[in-house]
């Protein structure tokens, strides 16, 4: 009887396994030339074979050593799932196909005795989103007619920035007139949709670029005044010098990392950014830093972020902030300082059971000076974590975003400080409809990650598939700095495929618009909502509807 | 569809004008209810000028109640006036019990009292009356301000005309500004309190249409100033924000049009005043309305005006005479009291425009 390790690592034990088809292979080795894991490698199989060489039937065994495709079998080159080899392969001769009874995480984690790390969002979460059974209900055509969505015009746009209650601008009336007396906090009025903070380093150059290049043409040349948040890692000094700067948010991280070089570059700016974008936390993985490891950290990104080849761990909180009020008076008034409080200077922080006293804080600030609140929910999630965190902590943005207008509405301040939210919008692919939801529900707009990156061709997706966002190794080039894998990236055709998905999701929001009757955002409507479902209606003070 | 009207005139008129106005629109109303406010009063009230009146529809308890609390605050009972009613058994209307408008002095205590003091007083005699009243249903109280009546009922428009005795004239009632309405809200349920027009503080306001940002503008509202309760109907929000522009933030009318109606961003751009009216925008966006409306307004001084919502979904049309001025729905109202007019100066308001008719009955046209 052989003999057998029962704690070795098997093929069985991973998530994905190998499909192998010998008979339609071709040995070509693009699949193995294609796979950036390493999780297969051509090698040799002894096979018996029996072969006939008379003109009568005179069967032979034989063995042969033939070339094969093989599944690397250890705990540092198992397969994703990507499906790359897949989609390289001309006779569908492999691919990888899911294992559900895989036991890898604790195979790997008994070998490493390391935290299993990934990208993607929640890998948990199978049941229906709570969006997805919320209807716009409230379709009126006799009493409120319906807007045409092609002949009407509408008004998209969403604050961003300190909105002072009426009584305290400093109006005066001449000639009849209203007039500013004094100076206000700024308030830019943009889409109402951003795309959310990926810092570059996070992204490979190429992807960053792309998402830089579809901002600028959805602005300049389609009329949708979006705004991109550079995330935290810093940004090409040609960008800041650049008029293109109008369109970017800064974000500011625990580790400041690029911040050097924009405070720098101020000097030199011949525009002043759309904003600054303060990062307390973040909603896939709450009261984590953010990571990027050393394989990720190339030349370009340690000149950018002024670092050498290492991890880069932004800790948690921000090193010597320890309150609310610290956070005001030294973040958010040396932001607004630093740019002469002509630009808004905004928050973003984890949802959490606790975001709403955050938000109640922010509101009675005496300064008048936190121009947005950025809220981020568990679904959301672009680039490294520990499993453990994705999978395990954060909350659910609907509910805390509601919370959170509600709170501002018993105050009788809603609106003053913007509500932005996100975390798995556009997870359905239909960002609109999300965003609209979210609107009615009190958001002044929303935040979106990684449908960016969906767009730009990312294989992933919450359901364990790649999910390599943290191995430098992206298949597609996307989450990678490995210049071979970055090649992989089209620039032109991420940012045409952005831009066109803006340009659909701007005409589908205005067909969600115009049957309520509205020509601007219906922020805080929430009766045009209806919910599917009793617990979710009772939650979020919807009707219910059945 | 509700049917809204105001008349403006150098002269007193007696209601029966606005009945007369709101009969002929017969068609676009179902008949379920009207309701006026009469602001600068002849009559029986012309010598009262400077005196609350309070207008109040009660059972007998609810008059005590009334009378009560506004003989515990100090106020005294000057004149009472009671319509004379005529029932009849075929008449389709729902009548209170009393119909009472009384006309009292202020508490001594209010004698120094500055005209901010005195129109807090009455805000908050009102409002605790009203409370009194609807805990036992025993009435309802629709305004308590001098030189002001309300009447609102539930029924046939003709028939509460009957009932009250309102289609003759005669000298009893009397007044320079008569804004009505026919039809009740068909939002919610029917109730009186739920028909225009609404008042509060000398601001008076009809609307003809759907607030579709009701619920924005009501969130919002709820927190800015003790008067605005309610909500019975999304229309009560126009009155809240024209008193809150006008009266609390004290801004210029014309600032009302921008508030409700803002101008889309891409023509506030082209403004020299741009700055100022993104920031009204943006600090007032709660109190944008949207969905079709066409709004009547009267001030306290008398100025009366008419806007639209920004698409000019709702129909209005003013039509004058040196000294009669009417806003209304169809123009069909003002043919019959003032067929000897020059049509050709009508105005159908567009929706960006507000038109302002001022105590000399000059009426101007505003461009927001």
């Amino acid at each position: 009887m052989a003999t057998m390790r029962v704690n070795e690592l098997a093929k069985d034990d991973f998530f994905w396994q190998i499909e192998y088809k010998h008979d339609r292979c071709t040995l070509c080795g693009r699949c193995v030339a294609a796979c950036p894991f390493k999780a297969i490698e051509a090698r040799v199989e002894r096979r018996r074979k029996v072969v006939s060489d008379d003109i009568t039937p005179n069967p032979k065994v034989i063995f042969q050593t033939v070339p094969v495709i093989k599944q690397v079998v250890n705990e540092y080159n198992f397969c994703r799932g990507c499906g790359i080899c897949e989609k390289v392969c001309p006779n569908d001769a492999i691919r990888p196909v899911r294992n559900p009874d895989h036991r890898f995480q604790a195979k790997y984690r008994s070998v490493t005795g390391d935290p299993f790390k990934r990208g993607g969002r929640n890998n948990l979460v199978t049941s229906a989103r709570t969006l997805d059974k919320i209807k716009i209900g409230r379709i009126s055509q006799m009493t409120d007619p319906s807007l045409d969505a092609q002949r009407h015009t509408f008004d998209l746009l969403a604050p961003f920035g300190r909105v002072l209650p009426p009584q305290e601008i400093p109006f005066e009336i001449k000639d009849g007139k209203l007039v500013e007396r004094e100076h206000t906090p700024p308030v830019r009025w943009i889409y109402p949709i951003i795309i959310g903070d990926m810092s570059i380093g996070a992204l490979s150059w190429r992807m960053w670029e792309a998402l830089a290049i579809a901002t600028a043409y959805l602005n300049e040349e389609a009329g949708i005044p979006i705004r991109m948040c550079t995330g935290e890692g810093g940004v090409p000094v040609r960008l800041l010098k650049s008029r293109y700067l109008k369109y970017m948010i800064l974000q500011i991280a625990s580790g400041h990392f690029g911040w050097n070089r924009i405070i720098n570059a101020m000097p030199e700016m011949v525009e002043d950014p759309a904003g600054i974008l303060i990062k307390i936390g973040q909603g896939a993985k709450p009261g984590d830093g953010g990571l990027l490891q050393a394989k990720k950290v190339a030349k370009h990104i340690q000149e950018i972020r002024g670092v050498p080849k290492a991890d880069l761990l932004s800790p948690p909180n921000h090193q010597g902030l320890y309150s609310i009020e610290e956070s005001v008076q030294k973040m958010f008034l040396s932001f607004n300082a630093a740019f002469k409080f002509r630009v808004p200077v905004a928050i973003k922080v984890a949802a959490s059971a606790t975001s709403v006293s955050v938000y109640n804080n922010l509101l009675r600030d005496p300064y008048n000076i936190v121009g947005g609140f950025f809220l981020d929910g568990i679904d959301g999630g672009t680039g490294a974590a520990h499993e453990i965190s994705l999978d395990h902590t954060g909350h659910p943005i609907v509910s805390k975003l509601r919370d959170c207008y509600l709170a501002a509405v018993h105050q009788g301040k809603q609106g003053q400080i913007p509500l932005w939210a996100a975390g798995g919008m556009g997870k359905g692919w239909n960002l609109a409809a999300d965003a609209f939801k979210m609107i009615c529900l009190g958001a002044n707009g929303i935040f979106t990650g990684k449908l960016m990156l969906q767009l730009a061709g990312c294989v992933g997706n919450d359901n364990g598939k790649c999910n390599a966002c943290n191995t430098g190794l992206c298949p597609v080039g996307i989450c990678t700095q490995n210049p071979i894998l970055v090649k992989r990236l089209d620039i032109d055709k991420v940012a045409e495929n952005i831009v066109n998905y803006f340009l659909s999701v701007d005409h589908e929001l205005k067909k969600l618009m115009a049957p309520i009757g509205n020509s601007s955002l219906p922020v805080g409507r929430s009766d045009a909502l209806i919910a599917t479902d009793k617990a979710v209606a009772d939650r979020l003070k919807i009707q219910y509807a059945c | 569809m509700c049917r809204i009207g105001a008349i403006k005139s150098k002269n007193y008129l007696h209601p029966s004008k606005a009945l007369y106005l709101m009969r002929s629109q017969q068609k676009g109303h179902d008949n379920s209810g009207f309701a006026m406010v009469m602001q600068d009063l002849g009559g029986v009230f012309e010598n009262y000028k400077d005196l609350p009146i309070l207008s109040l529809a009660c059972t007998d308890r609810g008059m005590k109640i009334a009378d009560d609390i506004l003989h515990e605050a100090g106020f005294v009972r000057m004149m009472q006036w009671t319509p004379e009613v005529h029932p009849r058994d075929w008449l389709k209307i729902e009548p209170m019990p009393n119909y009472i408008f009384e006309v009292v002095q202020y508490p001594k205590s209010y004698k120094y009292a500055s005209k901010d003091e005195k129109e807090e007083l009455l805000v908050d005699m009102r409002l605790k009356i009203r409370q009194a009243l609807e805990e036992n249903h025993e009435g309802y109280v629709y305004s308590f301000w001098p030189d002001v009546i309300t009447l609102k009922e539930i029924g046939d428009p003709t028939d509460i005309g009957e009932y009250f005795g309102l289609w003759e004239e005669n000298d009893e009632l009397k007044a320079k500004i008569i804004t009505a309405q026919c039809r009740q809200n068909t939002n919610y349920d029917i109730v009186r309190y739920a028909a225009h027009p609404f008042f509060l503080q000398g601001y008076t306001a009809l609307a003809n249409g759907e607030n579709t940002f009701y619920e924005k503008n009501k969130n919002f509202q709820e927190k800015l100033y003790k008067g605005y309760i309610g909500f019975e109907s999304d229309s009560q929000c126009f009155l809240y924000t024209l008193h809150y522009i006008h009266k609390i933030l004290k801004w210029p009318l014309i600032y009302y049009k921008h508030v409700i109606t803002p101008l889309p961003f891409e023509d506030i751009e082209k403004r020299e005043d741009r700055e100022v009216l993104k920031k009204i925008r943006a600090s007032l966006a709660h109190l944008e309305i949207n969905g079709p409306n066409t709004i009547i307004g009267v001030l306290p001084d008398g100025t009366l005006f008419t806007c639209c919502d920004s698409k000019k979904l709702r129909p209005v049309v003013v039509g004058y005479t040196d000294d009669t001025v009417i806003i209304t729905s169809e123009v069909t109202g003002i043919n019959e009291l003032l067929p000897e007019r020059n049509w050709e100066k009508d105005i159908y308001p567009h929706e960006r425009e507000m038109v302002v008719i001022n105590n000399n009955l000059e009426v101007e046209r505003w461009q927001q």
